[in-house]
C-alpha cells in the first residue's frame, strides 16, 4: 500500500516534469529559436559580414531616432492611459454593476477588434479626415470640426482602438473572480462604497491590471499599422522598422530597431516577476461569487459611458459599411450593391474568406488548447522554477515583437531546410520546414503573435483560483490532471472561450506576420483587402472588411451563448448550493 | 454537463465532416498532375487575370500560383527566402529591387525568346540579362480639379511649380525611405538639375510645401482622388486609373520630365529550375501580352500598336526625364540618409 502511494506521487512527478520540459522546448522552437537568426543579423552587415555594435551605435547617432524614441513613449504613455481606463470602466460595468442590456455591450466589447486595421484607418479618414464626416460638419449640414487627424491625434485614436479592448479581455477575467464574502464583511463593517473599492476591489485585480498597463503599453509601443496610415509625419520606432525593411530591405538595421523594441517587454517581465512575490489566490474552495445589487445612479453612469464609446466603434464601423457601398468618397455619393461581388475585382473572390475563416477557427482551437495548458503548467506547479520561469519570460516576448519581424524570423526559420552543424561539415535535416508553405504555418504565426495576451489573461485567471485545490487533490491522491480537468478547466471555462474569441478575431484580421508567410495556394482575406486598397479599390476592400466585421460578431455570438450556459456550470463549482 | 458535452460533441462532428476538405489547403497542395510554378508579383491584382488570359489559352498544363504583394513586401521576402527560395519566377517587380537581389545572388540570367523585341533601355545588357522590364512607370502628379479650385490654387504644370508658395500645406508625396516611387521621383530630381547640390535646394524649397510624406507609392494619388489633400506626387499610371475611375483628377506629367523605372521579369536562382518556369518568361514578353500591358501603361518594352491610353502625354517616351537605374541604386542608401536627414526628423515635431 505505501508503496503504491508512493509511487504514484512519483510518477505524478514526474509526468509533470516531462510535461513542463516539453512544453519548453515547444516555446522556444516556436519563439526564441526562429528569432534568433535575425537577431544575429543585427550584428552584422547586408552581406553577413560581422561588424559588432556598428548598428546599435548607427542608429543611435540618426539623428532622427531620439525623436522617434520620444514620440513611441508618448504614444505609448497616452494609449496606456487612456485605453486601461475606458477599458476599466467598461470591464467594471460589464462585470460588477446592473448594467442595462449588459448582454449586447458583452457582445459589443471587443467590437474595434474585429476591424481589420486597414479599414478602421479607412473608418477614420472618412469620418475625421479633412473630407470626413465630422470635419465638414455631414456634408456641411452642422458647424464642422477638424481634429487634425494625420499625426498624433490619429495614432491614439487608432492605438485605442485597438488596445482597450485587449485591456478589457484582461479586465474582465480579472474582474469576473471574485468573493462576494468580501464584500458582505465589508459592509457588516460599514465601509463606504469607495473604500470598498479602494480596499477590496482594487488590490484584488492588481495584478490584472497592472498587466493591462504593460500591454497596452507594448502594444502601442510597438504597433507599426496604425502610424502607417495615419501618423502623418509622426514617425515612430515601428514605422522605423517599416521604412528599414519594406522600403530598403534593410533587414540588419530592421532587426536592430526591433531589439530597442523588446526593451520595455524585458523591463515588464523584471518589475512583473517582482510584483507577484506577495500575490495572494482569490476564488479558494469557499468562495461566492459577487452578485451586483442594483443602483441607479452607478448603472446610469455606465450606461451612459459604455453607449458613448460603442457609438464611437459603431460610428467607425457605419462609415467602412458606408465607404462599401458608395461609388466615389465624396463626390459622388449614390450607393451600390456591386462591391460585394469580389470576383470581377482583384483577390480571387471569396476564396480568401473561406481559408481566412478556416485559418482563424484552428488558431482558435489549437492556440487556446497550447496558451492554456502552458499557462497551467507555468501557474500551479512546484517543479523546475528555472524553466517555468524561462517560459513564463518567453511567453511574454511575443507581444513585443512587431508582426513584420515575426513574419520575417519564420521566414528564415521554417524556410531553412537543414542546420549546419557548427565546426563540423554536418547538416541536419529541419523538421520544421514541412511546415513551411502550409496553413500550419499560418497558424502557427497567429497562435505565437498573439500569445502574450491570451497567456496572461488565462494566468491572471489560474491565479485566482486557490492552489488549495491541487494541494487538496494532491492529500487525496488524485493525480493532477483529474483536477486540471474537473475542477480547473470548468472554473477557467469563460476565461478559454474567451481566450478562443481573442485568438479567433486577431486571426481573421492580422496582417503584418501572414503576409510574408501565406502560401501560394493559400490567399487570405487579410492580405488580399491591403491588394484591393492597393489597386484603389477602397470599396471592395471595405466590402471584404464588413464581410470579416460580421463574421467575428457571428462567432462572438456563438460564444455568448455557449458561455452563458458553461458559466451557469463554473458558478455552480463555486457555490454547489445554488442548484 | 450533459450540455457541454453534446455542444463539445458537436463541434468534433463538424470538424470531422470539414475535415477532409480543409486537407487539402492545410497542406497547401492539390493533387493534379499539372506542371506548376510560383510567381511573385507586384503588378496590381486587377491587372493579373487579364494578363494571365492568353498564358492560360496557350499552356493549359501549367498551373500559375500568383503571390502578389506590394514592391517592398515582395522584395523582402524573396530576400529573407533566399536560402530555399520558394518562387520560380518574378514578375512585373521594379528592376531596382532586382538589383538588389541579382547582387545577393539570387537571380539566374535567362534570355527569354524574343528577348530581340526588347529596347535595350528595358532590360540588363548582360547577354543572359538578370532582369528583363515590360513597362515603365513614371512619375505624375494627382491633381484634385474640385480641391484646388476651393482652395484657389492654380493646376501646378511642372516640379519647379511644386515650390511655389501658394501650395503650402497642399502637397503629399511618397516617402522615399519606405516606397520606391517616392525615391524614383527624388533620384529623378538629383540627376536632372545641374549638379546634386541644386537637386537638394530643390528638395528643400519642395520640402517647405509639403503635408505628408506617406508610406506607399500610390497613397498620395488616392489621398487626393479622395479630397484630403490637393495634390500627390505618385506615378502616371496610378493618376489616369483615377481619372478613368471617375475621380475629379487631373493627371500632370511635369514638364521637366518624370522620373521612371522599369518593371521586370526574373529567373530565381534555384537547384531544379522548371522549364515551365522559363515558359513564363517567354510568354511574359510576348507582343500579345505586350498588347495588354499597353492598354495600361503608356511605355511597354516591346512595341505595340496599341493606342496610347487615355490621360497618358502624346509622346510619352519624351516624357522620360534623364534616369541611371544604376546609379539610382548603388547611391540609394546615401541619397536615403541624406534625405532622412534632412526632412525626417524635422518634419517630425508638427
Amino acid at each position: 500500500m505505501y508503496f503504491k502511494k508512493n509511487f504514484n506521487k512519483s510518477f505524478n512527478i514526474l509526468l509533470l516534469r516531462i510535461l513542463i520540459i516539453f512544453v519548453f522546448i515547444l516555446v522556444s522552437f516556436f519563439i526564441i529559436i526562429p528569432l534568433l537568426p535575425l537577431f544575429l543579423k543585427s550584428f552584422s552587415d547586408n552581406k553577413n559580414n560581422f561588424i559588432g555594435l556598428e548598428n546599435f551605435i548607427n542608429y543611435i547617432q540618426n539623428p532622427s531616432l531620439t525623436q522617434s524614441f520620444i514620440n513611441s513613449l508618448k504614444v505609448a504613455i497616452t494609449t496606456t492611459f487612456f485605453s486601461v481606463l475606458i477599458g476599466f470602466i467598461y470591464a467594471y460595468a460589464l462585470t460588477r454593476t446592473r448594467l442595462p442590456l449588459k448582454k449586447f455591450f458583452n457582445t459589443f466589447s471587443l467590437f474595434s477588434l474585429y476591424i481589420p486595421p486597414l479599414a478602421v484607418a479607412i473608418g477614420l479618414i472618412y469620418i475625421f479626415g479633412k473630407q470626413g464626416l465630422i470635419t465638414q460638419g455631414f456634408f456641411g449640414t452642422i458647424p464642422g470640426f477638424d481634429i487634425n487627424l494625420y499625426g498624433f491625434n490619429g495614432i491614439i485614436i487608432g492605438e485605442i482602438f485597438y488596445c482597450f479592448p485587449q485591456a478589457l479581455i484582461i479586465l474582465v477575467s480579472a474582474l469576473n473572480l471574485s468573493d462576494q464574502r468580501l464584500y458582505e464583511a465589508a459592509e457588516s463593517l460599514k465601509a463606504s462604497p469607495l473604500r470598498k473599492f479602494l480596499t477590496i476591489t482594487l488590490p484584488n485585480i492588481k495584478y490584472g491590471l497592472m498587466n493591462s498597463f504593460f500591454i497596452c503599453f507594448i502594444l502601442s509601443f510597438t504597433d507599426f499599422g496604425v502610424p502607417k496610415v495615419v501618423g502623418g509625419n509622426f514617425n515612430v520606432l515601428a514605422t522605423d522598422i517599416y521604412k528599414q525593411v519594406v522600403g530598403q530591405q534593410n533587414f540588419a538595421m530592421g532587426a536592430t530597431i526591433s531589439i530597442y523594441l523588446l526593451v520595455p517587454s524585458i523591463l515588464a517581465f523584471l518589475i512583473d516577476k517582482n510584483f507577484q512575490k506577495n500575490e495572494a489566490s482569490l476564488i479558494s474552495g469557499k468562495s461566492i461569487p459577487f452578485k451586483p445589487r442594483k443602483n441607479l445612479i452607478v448603472d446610469s453612469i455606465m450606461f451612459i459611458f459604455c453607449s458613448l464609446i460603442l457609438i464611437l466603434v459603431i460610428g467607425v464601423f457605419s462609415s467602412i459599411v458606408l465607404a462599401s457601398l458608395i461609388k466615389i468618397w465624396p463626390y459622388d455619393i449614390s450607393l451600390s450593391l456591386q462591391n460585394f461581388r469580389f470576383s470581377n475585382v482583384a483577390g480571387n473572390g471569396y476564396e480568401p474568406y473561406f481559408n481566412t475563416v478556416f485559418m482563424s477557427i484552428y488558431t482558435a482551437i489549437f492556440g487556446t488548447i497550447f496558451v492554456f495548458f502552458t499557462a497551467y503548467l507555468v501557474e500551479k506547479f512546484k517543479p523546475l522554477k528555472k524553466i517555468r520561469m524561462l517560459i513564463y519570460f518567453f511567453s511574454t516576448l511575443p507581444i513585443a515583437i512587431p508582426g513584420l519581424v515575426l513574419g520575417l524570423s519564420y521566414i528564415l526559420f521554417f524556410n531553412k531546410p537543414s542546420f549546419s552543424v557548427p565546426f563540423l561539415d554536418f547538416q541536419i535535416f529541419n523538421p520544421f520546414s514541412l511546415l513551411y508553405g502550409t496553413m500550419g504555418i499560418l497558424v502557427l504565426a497567429n497562435i505565437i503573435h498573439f500569445f502574450t495576451v491570451c497567456f496572461i489573461s488565462a494566468t491572471t485567471t489560474l491565479k485566482q483560483i486557490d492552489k488549495e485545490f491541487e494541494e487538496v487533490s494532491e492529500s487525496l491522491k488524485v493525480p493532477f490532471y483529474k483536477t486540471f480537468l474537473r475542477i480547473t478547466i470548468p472554473l477557467s471555462l469563460p476565461t478559454i472561450l474567451e481566450i478562443g474569441s481573442y485568438y479567433f478575431v486577431n486571426s481573421m484580421i492580422t496582417v503584418s506576420a501572414i503576409i510574408f508567410l501565406y502560401p501560394a495556394k493559400i490567399p487570405v482575406s487579410s492580405v488580399s483587402i491591403v491588394n484591393m486598397d492597393d489597386a484603389g479599390d477602397t470599396a471592395s476592400a471595405a466590402a471584404m472588411s464588413t464581410l470579416i466585421v460580421l463574421t467575428s460578431l457571428f462567432v462572438r455570438l456563438i460564444y455568448e451563448f455557449t458561455s452563458r450556459n458553461v458559466s451557469k456550470k463554473s458558478s455552480v463549482w463555486i457555490n454547489p448550493l445554488e442548484t | 454537463m450533459k450540455k457541454l458535452f453534446s455542444f463539445v460533441m458537436g463541434a468534433a462532428v463538424i470538424g470531422t465532416a470539414l475535415a477532409p476538405s480543409a486537407n487539402a489547403w492545410w497542406w497547401g497542395k492539390k493533387g493534379s498532375e499539372k506542371a506548376s510554378i510560383t510567381v511573385y508579383t507586384a503588378l496590381e491584382d486587377d491587372q493579373i487575370p487579364n494578363y494571365l488570359k492568353s498564358f492560360e489559352r496557350d499552356y493549359p498544363n501549367i498551373e500559375v500560383n500568383i503571390v502578389r504583394d506590394s514592391t517592398g513586401i515582395v522584395t523582402a521576402k524573396l530576400l529573407a527566402e533566399a536560402e530555399n527560395p520558394q518562387a520560380d519566377v518574378v514578375w512585373g517587380l521594379a528592376a531596382s529591387s532586382l538589383l538588389v537581389a541579382n547582387d545577393r545572388g539570387l537571380i539566374q540570367g535567362y534570355a527569354p525568346k524574343g528577348l530581340s523585341n526588347v529596347k535595350p533601355s528595358f532590360r540588363d545588357p548582360a547577354k543572359k540579362p538578370s532582369w528583363v522590364g515590360i513597362d515603365s512607370w513614371i512619375s505624375a502628379f494627382c491633381v484634385n480639379k474640385i480641391e484646388a479650385q476651393k482652395n484657389g490654387l492654380s493646376i501646378p504644370k511642372s516640379w519647379a511649380d511644386l515650390t511655389k508658395p501658394e501650395y503650402k500645406g497642399h502637397i503629399v508625396m511618397s516617402n522615399p525611405a519606405s516606397s520606391g516611387t517616392g525615391y524614383l521621383s527624388v533620384a529623378s530630381r538629383l540627376q536632372n538639375l545641374p549638379s546634386e547640390e541644386d537637386g537638394w535646394n530643390y528638395l528643400d524649397a519642395l520640402h517647405e510645401n509639403i503635408a505628408q510624406y506617406m508610406h506607399s507609392g500610390s497613397k498620395p494619388c488616392k489621398a487626393a482622388g479622395k479630397g484630403e489633400y490637393p495634390i500627390g506626387v505618385s506615378f502616371g499610371y496610378r493618376a489616369v486609373k483615377q481619372v478613368n475611375m471617375g475621380q475629379p483628377i487631373e493627371a500632370v506629367f511635369p514638364k521637366e520630365g518624370s522620373g521612371w523605372d522599369v518593371e521586370a521579369n526574373a529567373l530565381i536562382k534555384k537547384d531544379k529550375i522548371k522549364p515551365a518556369a522559363k515558359t513564363f518568361l517567354d510568354w511574359a514578353i510576348s507582343p500579345e501580352v505586350s498588347r495588354e500591358y499597353a492598354k495600361s501603361f503608356a511605355i511597354t518594352a516591346v512595341e505595340t500598336d496599341v493606342p496610347l491610353p487615355k490621360g497618358f502625354p502624346s509622346n510619352p517616351e519624351k516624357q522620360l526625364a534623364k534616369n541611371d537605374l544604376q546609379w539610382a541604386a548603388v547611391n540609394r542608401e546615401r541619397i536615403l540618409a541624406e534625405w532622412a536627414k534632412r526632412y525626417d526628423g524635422k518634419s517630425a515635431a508638427k
